[in-house]
């Protein structure tokens, strides 16, 4: 359908009115809501991400595709649940207990919501308790933890350590970043992922949820 | 504010010239060329034929002074403005006339070949904040007579943007001339066009040969623009202090101002040089010395306060191979001369002395050009006043990366380098190949030749190109040119 076509084009040019009016327009023409999510709104952010990762395109310009993606994304939410479509994973964040930064987890939620995942944002200080029961609460696939400081860097531990006591390892997922965060500390601390930027987060927590 | 370093007091300036003129009516200034002398003696410098001395009287000093143009403006083949040589404008253009390059497969330093250049100025054609060619090195591969104008052949067969070039004879000039007309169609639109820049080198101490005392004449009366090349070098032959090598450029710069405003008053001109500190220990001529950048800051002053355009050989380097010394000395060279008000600046891509050009350092240099003409734009208010209203916006947003004055001034505001300057986090640069400088550079290198378009020029052009080059050739033996061409 044309109309998919345009959505996907408004939503790279990162123009959030269009991007509505249009999608407003495809269920009118009695597009599903399933076919403008998916060859319209994530078409359109799939081509979006090549250009970032090519440096054709900016932060600010993913961003304002993301913004576009929400106003599709409102249109379309009332038919999505009619059509029992599942979004592309549902994601708990938040920064760890202790850790008040969240620049960083912030940017993180915007880049996953712009990729079409449904995001829980606890906020800072999240107790790994508050992680684990939200992400039960939400039927979320993966929580994904942030810390700036070495010193709270534990308390990602503590909340893998926790998912393990409940039975939840492999069930829900966990994907940890930061500045002082490696790959090496996520692997210690059997973290599943990490991700060293908001980009490099949205890809792993994709890899996560399709089970890879 | 346009931001500006300066070296010398504006009474220190004048002490020097009148130093340089007291030199110049005294001392006088060897020329080796008859016809030149006696030019320079019809405008009322005083001779003294048996030694080929010329004395030049302040008055006439003076004269030339007062019909020297304050700037000029250069224009790409296809007759668009490229440059502004004025004021504190800023353009870069590689180092010129190299010996050598360096080949990045094998590390070592060679003599060039036609294919070397030919990728040096596809290579060129890609580098933005480079505004104009130079005739970087000297292919080996054609016969010595050629060597110049064949530089300048292959530079307008490959690039658009105006060039920076020398003759090594006299008679070269006639073919490279042609060239220039062949490109602007008339000597009215090459006159009111100019396209190339060329280079004429006194000889330190106070000395003109025949061969470019000449060309001074040769480009004046074609309204060709030229840049006076001094080369004192501090210690050696001119006084070990930076005041003293200074009064010596001066003279030797006056003097070809002179030259060229008796040969054409009004001829355009670049009140440059290429000095060097002179070192005792290797007996070595340092473009990366401190004392050189300043001696080329502190003449450009001079230049800029005899009302004149100015041009230098700086921001190149010593070192043989791309290393941090070479990304040191170069760094300092062109952000000192960014903030000198140099108008034209000759460094990218050299190393070992002005002896050996190489493509990868041109990439990263180019970086180095697009921060200093960043930096010359200053800082300077944009919609920042009240500032209260963006700051409520960030409170409100939580952030600043989608708001509209983000949007508007991000890229004017913020230089973003290319990929040869590695910005990535850590993980990010490992994950694309941990890359080092060298091989990050000549990835671009190759990714700019592989994406080279030709130039715009119409087919005639290229054919009378072509056809005076083969015909140059011919006459020094060469019934072929090296390579295809095309």
């Amino acid at each position: 359908m044309e109309i998919l076509k345009q959505i996907a084009e408004a939503l790279q040019q990162g123009d959030d009115e269009k991007t509505r009016a249009l999608a407003n327009d495809a269920v009118a023409q009695h597009a599903t809501a399933k076919r403008i999510l998916d060859d319209g709104l994530i078409a359109g952010m799939n081509v979006v991400s090549e250009q970032f990762k090519k440096q054709d395109i900016f932060l600010p310009d993913v961003l304002l595709a993301a913004r576009a993606m929400y106003a599709g994304l409102d249109v379309i939410k009332p038919l999505l649940l009619q059509e029992k479509v599942q979004p592309q994973g549902r994601v708990v964040i938040g920064s760890v207990q202790g850790d008040q930064h969240d620049i960083g987890k912030n940017l993180v939620g915007i880049m996953l919501k712009g990729a079409g995942f449904e995001v829980t944002d606890l906020g800072n200080d999240v107790a790994p308790e508050r992680f684990v029961e939200t992400a039960q609460s939400e039927n979320a696939q993966v929580i994904g933890m942030s810390a700036l400081l070495t010193t709270t860097m534990p308390a990602m531990k503590r909340t893998v350590d926790l998912l393990a006591a409940q039975g939840l390892t492999g069930k829900v997922k966990t994907i940890v970043g930061g500045a002082p965060v490696t790959a090496e500390y996520a692997r210690s601390i059997g973290a599943d992922a990490y991700g060293y930027d908001a980009t490099n987060a949205v890809e792993q927590v994709r890899r996560l949820v399709k089970g890879e | 504010m346009r931001p500006t370093v300066r070296f010398l007091t504006d009474d220190l300036v004048r002490q020097i010239l009148d130093e340089a003129r007291d030199i110049l009516t005294k001392l006088g200034v060897e020329i080796h060329n008859p016809g030149v002398v006696k030019l320079l003696g019809e405008h009322g410098a005083r001779i003294d034929q048996d030694k080929n001395r010329v004395y030049l009287p302040a008055e006439l000093v003076d004269r030339a002074l007062k019909t020297a143009p304050h700037g000029f403006k250069l224009f790409d083949t296809l007759g668009n403005q490229t440059h502004d040589l004025s004021g504190l404008n800023l353009h870069f253009t590689p180092g010129s006339a190299a010996l050598n390059v360096l080949d990045h497969e094998t590390g070592a330093m060679r003599r060039p070949k036609t294919a070397d250049y030919v990728r040096y100025a596809k290579l060129l054609c890609g580098l933005k904040h480079i505004a104009a060619q130079s005739t970087a090195f000297i292919p080996d591969d054609v016969a010595d007579g050629i060597s110049d104008s064949y530089r300048l052949y292959l530079s307008l067969r490959h690039g658009e943007k105006p060039v920076v070039t020398g003759t090594f004879t006299v008679e070269s000039f006639n073919v490279m001339k042609d060239m220039q007309l062949a490109v602007r169609g008339t000597e009215a639109a090459l006159r009111e066009k100019p396209l190339t820049v060329f280079s004429c080198c006194p000889t330190a101490p106070l000395k003109w040969s025949n061969v470019t005392s000449q060309n001074v004449v040769d480009c004046a009366r074609w309204s060709i623009p030229v840049e006076f090349i001094s080369m004192p070098l501090s210690g050696f032959m001119a006084p070990v202090t930076l005041v003293g090598t200074l009064v010596q450029h001066t003279a030797e710069t006056l003097s070809g101002i002179v030259i060229s405003q008796c040969a054409r008053a009004g001829a355009p001109m670049l009140y440059g040089g290429s000095p060097a500190a002179f070192d005792v220990r290797y007996e070595t001529t340092p473009m990366g010395a401190i004392e050189t950048m300043m001696i080329d800051c502190a003449y450009s002053e001079i230049g800029r306060f005899l009302g004149l355009p100015t041009q230098a050989y700086i921001g190149l380097s010593d070192a043989k191979l791309l290393d941090a010394q070479a990304g040191l000395e170069s760094s300092v060279g062109v952000t000192l001369a960014a903030l000198s008000g140099i108008n034209s600046v000759s460094g990218p891509g050299m190393l070992d002395f002005e002896s050996c050009q190489s493509l990868e350092k041109l990439v990263l240099d180019n970086e180095a050009c697009g921060m200093a003409l960043r930096m010359v734009r200053g800082i300077e208010p944009k919609d920042d006043f009240p500032a209260l209203p963006l700051f409520e916006e960030m409170l409100k947003e939580k952030h600043l990366l989608i708001a509209k004055h983000t949007r508007r001034h991000l890229k004017t505001e913020h230089y973003f380098p290319g990929k040869v300057i590695d910005r990535a986090n850590r993980p990010r640069w490992q994950e694309s190949g941990g890359l080092t400088l060298g091989a990050r550079a000549h990835a671009e290198v190759e990714r700019l030749v592989r994406e080279w378009t030709p130039p715009r020029v119409n087919d005639d052009v290229r054919k009378e190109l072509k056809r005076l080059m083969s015909t140059e050739a011919k006459r020094h033996g060469m019934e072929r040119l090296p390579g295809n061409d095309e």
